[in-house]
């Protein structure tokens, strides 16, 4: 879950960390307001990704006037396929350098990883592979958090090589412990898994100001953060409903799937386990054929699970076939079995279907489908391959299994 | 031999009288594992599938003397069971809960470290060894007591591996389910090594998947100490879009990292024998150990 700027921004506030003064608007008469009450300001398009700067989704006015022409422009806009429901209008900084502070997961390290720089305003990926002397790393302890030596040393080696703050080293170490520290604290009490300044902008006065924020919540820990999670889809979503997000996935997601659209792919692809799943859609591009989407149905569905996820699948029109891969382990061959029959005869499936069955009451689940007049294959490739032939309409070799 | 577990592994079922504990403790019993006792806050003292409760793990290892458990509790009470575990001196803890907090995951792999517990998972299937024990929920009728070593992180493909050597007639040592999150108890780099020391293992199968680099170190490892045994290896999620989480919460391509093929890649250089379908595992893995396959 992605924070809009504004929305974290918000949260750095809360915490301590200072922002900008600023205003959130929907139309160009609020952002014409906004200009009125604070002077110049950036229009800022609020979007959940990366990359509007360039392109063209941020603009820097003068007048009330060209903070209406500005906005107006901004929220017509659709930025790599998101559309821009709203802008944040920002007090201008006299920036006088560039920082960086970052916290995301390190997965090798099992742990949190706090990052500095005195190379601010690029991705710290980028400083990371062309400067990585630029950076400085600390991985806090899980139990008792970042002590603030750590952070001052971590600071010290960040800021040795920005010969620009040489003067100022010692005082910015001492002033990055306390917004390390309450960044962290942050991290923690909204499950973030990435929470980044960039850029920390070092005022011209002097003080350290959060010019830019991201905030990406733990999906397992939004049953914390629910008045987050009420926040950002109603700020995402415009008066058509659209939010922006893979239409397909956004269903899946209402209808409580774990699905993932491919785009452009004609073989709908269900199985259960992740990994498994994977495996499918990889034995599909492997016959050369193309995977439309991902669908777990998960361990231990039943019948009424099988129907949701073939209903779901077939919703999007490039789909000219359908996968079913499974192994029975809490999930039972014989209510797969039923809720493919049952979705099939409820359903208008009017395309080809191969199903792939093992496992547990794999010798039922297989009698219930011939009875029902559909075929099922044992060999996961095999199957591919089948299925790909149905739909790509190449000649098939061997009995025409699993066709329905 | 094997590795974690055996028949003599007394197991505590942390969660027992929930809905997917008492199912799985039914199965586990009927699979042979030794279940001593069950903890559930509150039940302490009463009875349920023929074992004593116990309001705390610290109270159940001093009456049972269970060695393990088995952490079957929904996610936002899994991280403390899997601390109090650790605090009470277990040896082995076995966490198939999905859908933890990750930062709880990090504070509870964190406080494991500084005991001498070992944590498998979370969001694993848990451990089998064939004909002796199992923890967690590996179906009882897949395996069969044999040569391989198995660690994966994705459940289903444990269970495929396991149903494919078992029916070529390979069998296995142990299987662990190490678990398909971004952060576990246990890696790759972790399990190997006791397979390593473990005589009946005679080659290993990993099953990897996309996101992040476990699997490049354990190519690394495997250079690092010459590993002496085949290992077969499997990689799924090759069509993945980047920046799509593909089901397990760990499996992404991030940032340039995790993709299959650099998985692939590593492991490859590093000896392994790669297979692209489960019938290939197997068929790698017999022809790895000169074993003669049966038919299926």
């Amino acid at each position: 879950m992605k924070l809009l700027e504004h929305q974290a921004k918000r949260q750095f506030a809360r915490a301590g960390i200072e922002v900008p003064a600023g205003r959130l608007a929907r139309t160009p008469e609020e952002a014409a307001q906004a200009a009125r009450e604070l002077g110049r300001v950036a229009v800022k398009a609020q979007v959940p990704i990366g990359g509007r700067g360039k392109a063209g989704g941020i603009a820097v006015v003068d007048t009330p006037e060209q903070a209406s022409r500005e906005a107006a422009r901004i929220l017509a806009m659709e930025i790599r396929g998101y559309p821009v429901r709203s802008v944040w209008c920002e007090v201008g900084l006299e920036i006088a350098h560039e920082l960086y502070l970052g916290i995301t997961l390190d997965r090798e390290r099992r742990r949190l990883v706090l990052i500095l720089s005195a190379a601010g305003g690029m991705e710290i990926e980028q400083v990371a592979a062309e400067a990585p002397e630029r950076i400085a790393k600390l991985w806090p302890d899980p139990l008792s958090g970042p002590h603030p030596f750590e952070i001052r040393e971590a600071a010290l080696a960040a800021l040795a090589h920005a010969p620009a703050l040489a003067a100022q080293r010692g005082r910015l170490a001492g002033a990055l412990v306390p917004l390390a520290l309450t960044l962290h604290r942050l991290a923690l009490d909204t499950d973030a898994l990435t929470c980044e300044i960039n850029p920390l902008a070092l005022s011209a006065g002097g003080r350290l100001i959060a010019a830019d924020g991201k905030l990406e919540v733990d999906e397992n820990a939004e049953y914390r953060h629910q008045d987050l999670a009420a926040e950002l889809a109603r700020d995402l979503q415009g008066d058509d409903g659209r939010t922006g997000d893979d239409p397909f996935e956004a269903e899946a997601r209402r209808r409580g799937l774990t699905y993932v659209h491919l785009p452009g792919g004609t073989i709908g692809c269900i199985g259960n386990g992740a990994g498994l799943v994977m495996n499918t859609l990889d034995l599909v591009k492997q016959m050369g054929g193309s995977p439309n989407n991902f669908l777990d149905i998960g361990g231990g569905a039943g019948a009424d699970k099988v129907r949701a996820a073939m209903e779901m699948v077939l919703s999007d029109p490039d789909v000219k076939g359908v996968f079913i891969n499974v192994f029975g382990g809490i999930t039972r061959g014989d209510e797969v079995a039923r809720g493919i029959i049952r979705a099939r005869d409820e359903l208008d499936v009017g395309v080809p279907m191969v199903v792939r069955m093992t496992g547990t009451n794999e010798e039922e689940g297989r009698r219930l489908l011939n009875e029902a007049g559909i075929v099922p294959g044992t060999s996961a490739p095999e199957a591919a391959r089948q299925i790909v032939a149905l739909v790509d309409g190449e000649p098939t070799a061997g009995p025409s299994m699993g066709a329905v | 031999m094997s590795i974690l577990i055996d028949s003599s592994t007394r197991v505590l079922v942390q969660g027992l009288t929930g809905r997917e504990g008492s199912f799985h403790t039914q199965q586990m019993q009927a699979y042979g594992t030794q279940v001593v006792a069950g903890m559930v806050p509150g039940r302490g003292g009463s009875e349920a599938l023929g074992v004593p409760i116990f309001d705390t793990v610290a109270d159940a290892v001093a009456s049972t003397g269970a060695d393990a458990s088995l952490v079957i509790v929904p996610p936002a009470f899994a991280a403390d069971a899997v601390m109090e575990a650790a605090a009470a001196g277990l040896r082995l803890v076995v966490c198939v809960t999905e859908g933890i907090p990750v930062l709880d995951v990090v504070r509870a792999v964190g406080y494991v470290s500084r005991t001498g517990t070992r944590l498998i998972g979370p969001n694993c299937p848990g451990v089998m060894t064939p004909g002796q024990s199992k923890i967690g929920f590996i179906p009882n009728h897949v395996g069969r007591a044999g040569r391989v070593g198995v660690v994966a992180r994705s459940g289903t493909l444990t269970y495929e591996v396991i149903q494919g050597l078992s029916a070529a007639g390979l069998g296995e040592s142990t299987a662990v389910g190490i678990g398909g999150d971004p952060v576990l108890g246990s890696t790759f780099v972790d399990i190997l090594p006791l397979f390593a020391a473990d005589p009946r293992t005679e080659a290993v199968v990993l099953v990897g998947e996309i996101g992040g680099s476990d699997e490049e170190r354990a190519a690394e490892w495997m250079t690092a100490t010459g590993f002496g045994k085949p290992v077969i290896a499997f990689i799924s999620g090759r069509t993945a879009p980047p920046g799509k989480r593909m089901g397990h919460a760990g499996a992404i391509i991030s940032g340039g990292t995790g993709s299959a093929q650099g998985k692939i890649d590593a492991l490859r250089a590093a000896g392994a024998s790669i297979a692209d379908t489960i019938e290939d595992v197997v068929r790698l893995a017999g022809e790895r150990l000169g074993a003669q396959l049966l038919p299926r």
